[in-house]
């Protein structure tokens, strides 16, 4: 039903989405709720540095990344000299460039629903002799918990969708870095792929359709809990 | 029995507010801090929970500093030991009643559990999610949840004010009981001088964020210089008394004051010997100069006139602080019969008790 290249496309952009969302789960927490609940000197700055992927063009994105984690980048160098990790050209490089496109949307998404948590509550944790963690794995995750899975869902999105970026830092390699938005730009760039072309969109379409309505079908078994107070 | 008592010397500004108290509470029975909205007891409660740092002062709780700004000494709530219960329930809505009750409990408190679970009535919600409570059945978890946290004491920020007059009444009860069964110290806030004549053994009065009064309930009310922040109190006494015996062929209660003085109320189904706390509104008392032997009144109660001064507020009344034994009884009567009588103070004179209203307090 699925010819090998698409396969190889799907599986890939399945990989390096799910990957991007990992690696920003813990970053996009804690600074969405140093946002949510810290008053600190340069807050307005690094509020406006998370939202950067949203306004940029990608390709400015991915050409920013090249800049600092290409093989001669100042991050970049290091890691390779240190570590051997080389990102660009890779499927990691091409996760780290959707994860990084894709942050601002959860950090969002989890900053209003760390907000929506009372910090009355919170206090009311405090005097019960929670400490602060405690208090944050107790109380204020599982109260964000909707809005937690619907901003990973919009990270799980975007990063699937990624193409500038990805592009810009990762390159377009079959089998490495060609995700289902780069594979479906080759074939409308090849004469005669049309149908091919057409092939790729609609399994897109059923992807995004599916994690939409897994999604909402998590977000709505998460809020039920706190919600049987009507019954 | 450790040591509880609360000492407190502190300052704390708030835009154009400041508060700057300096008390000491008794290590056990109930303390209320009375005063109108805005004059610090909430802000002087969030202090001592550690919810909020003073900017200058000290309070110690017992023999532990909680805090102390010139030794850089500050307990957060998780470490002081200080159970609150607030204004709303503040239960977790994502935990049932069984785990926001626990979720404080340290294993030492776990045999108290069923206990308080008792106490409190709160049995058959145990399984149940907060937002399918009532106001007043969430109050009494909360109160059970800051409880079984094994305090050293407890505040309380006006728990009943989210709720109607029965739900209201109804949870006094319970809080009554548990002053009675717990042997915790509890400081209690609250601006309804009702509730805090059922509840208070100690009486804070705060206005702008000063202390103006911090005694007994019994020697607050007596102040007369007061009668403006204590106008909702109605001026009355409160006199400490047992039951003596029962007189079932004319349906009355004799109760017994001290050695040499009785009073008969009503019929009280209550067992002999039952301590009771007595309300006894001072308009409701009249005095004699001699004991008089034809008269309706059945309360009549040797005394000595401690003290008679005019009302600040009212030109043409008086009020009369009688010592009895080591009780003190209120009597307002008008102008015109203290000069009349020629009352002054250290004279004899005949306390007539016209009505007499029980407290809800049973000691």
């Amino acid at each position: 039903m699925l010819s090998p290249a698409e396969w190889d496309a799907i599986q890939l952009s399945m990989r390096i989405a799910l990957s991007a969302v990992g690696w920003i789960l813990l970053p996009g927490i804690a600074i969405a709720w140093l946002l949510a609940r810290r008053e600190f000197r340069g807050k307005a700055l690094l509020d406006g540095i998370v939202h950067l992927p949203l306004v940029l063009p990608p390709v400015v994105i991915g050409y920013l990344l090249l800049v600092s984690l290409g093989r001669r980048g100042f991050i970049g160098q290091w890691l390779h000299e240190v570590a051997g990790i080389s990102l660009p050209f890779t499927w990691q490089g091409a996760a780290v460039a959707s994860g990084v496109m894709a942050f601002p949307l959860f950090v969002r998404a989890v900053r209003l629903s760390l907000e929506a948590v009372d910090p009355k509550l919170e206090a009311a944790a405090h005097t019960l002799g929670a400490g602060r963690w405690r208090i944050f794995f107790t109380i204020t995750l599982p109260l964000s918990l909707p809005g937690l899975l619907t901003g990973t869902m919009l990270a799980f999105a975007r990063a699937l969708s990624e193409f500038g970026a990805t592009i810009t830092f990762a390159s377009n390699i079959p089998g490495e870095t060609r995700t289902l938005p780069l594979a479906l730009y080759t074939l409308i760039q090849s004469p005669g792929q049309e149908a091919a072309a057409a092939r790729l969109c609609v399994i897109s379409v059923v992807i995004a359709m599916a994690s939409l309505v897994a999604s909402e079908w998590l977000a709505r078994s998460a809020r039920l809990r706190t919600r049987e107070r009507d019954g | 029995m450790p040591d509880t008592s609360l000492r407190l010397d502190v300052k704390k500004r708030q835009g154009r507010f400041t508060l700057d108290a300096n008390l000491a509470l008794p290590a056990r029975g109930v303390s209320a801090l009375f005063g109108a909205s805005g004059s610090g007891k909430t802000s002087l409660l969030r202090l001592i929970a550690g919810l909020d740092k003073p900017d200058a002062g000290h309070i110690t709780l017992g023999e532990r500093a909680l805090v102390d700004t010139r030794r850089g000494v500050f307990l957060p709530p998780n470490k002081r030991r200080i159970g609150v219960v607030f204004q709303e329930a503040r239960l977790f809505p994502h935990f049932r009643v069984r785990a926001n009750l626990t979720y404080g409990m340290p294993a030492s408190a776990r045999p108290r559990f069923d206990a308080i679970v008792e106490l409190l009535g709160i049995g058959h919600l145990l399984e149940r999610l907060p937002g399918t409570l009532s106001g007043g059945e969430a109050q009494r978890v909360s109160i059970g949840r800051a409880l079984l946290t094994d305090p050293e004491l407890l505040l309380m920020d006006e728990p009943l004010s989210g709720l109607d007059g029965a739900r209201k009444q109804e949870l006094l009860r319970f809080i009554l009981s548990l002053v009675r069964d717990v042997n915790i110290p509890i400081v209690y806030i609250s601006h309804d001088p009702q509730e805090l004549t059922a509840i208070a053994d100690h009486l804070v009065v705060i206005e702008d964020g000063q202390v103006l009064a911090s005694d007994t309930l019994e020697n607050v009310l007596l102040r007369v210089d007061l009668t403006r922040q204590l106008g909702g109190f109605d001026a009355a006494s409160t006199l400490n008394v047992s039951v003596a015996a029962h007189d079932h062929d004319y349906g009355l209660t004799h109760l017994q004051l001290d050695d040499s003085r009785t009073l008969v109320v009503p019929y009280q189904d209550t067992p002999v010997g039952t301590r009771f706390r007595l309300r006894i509104p001072a308009r409701d008392v009249a005095l004699a100069l001699a004991a008089p032997n034809n008269t309706s009144y059945r309360n009549r109660l040797a005394a000595t006139i401690q003290s008679i001064t005019p009302l600040p507020d009212d030109n043409t009344a008086v009020e009369a602080v009688l010592a009895m034994g080591d009780q003190r009884l209120r009597a307002r009567l008008t102008r015109k019969s203290r000069d009349e009588m020629a009352l002054e103070k250290g004279q004899s004179v005949t306390a007539l008790i016209r009505s007499v209203a029980f407290d809800m307090r049973r000691l």
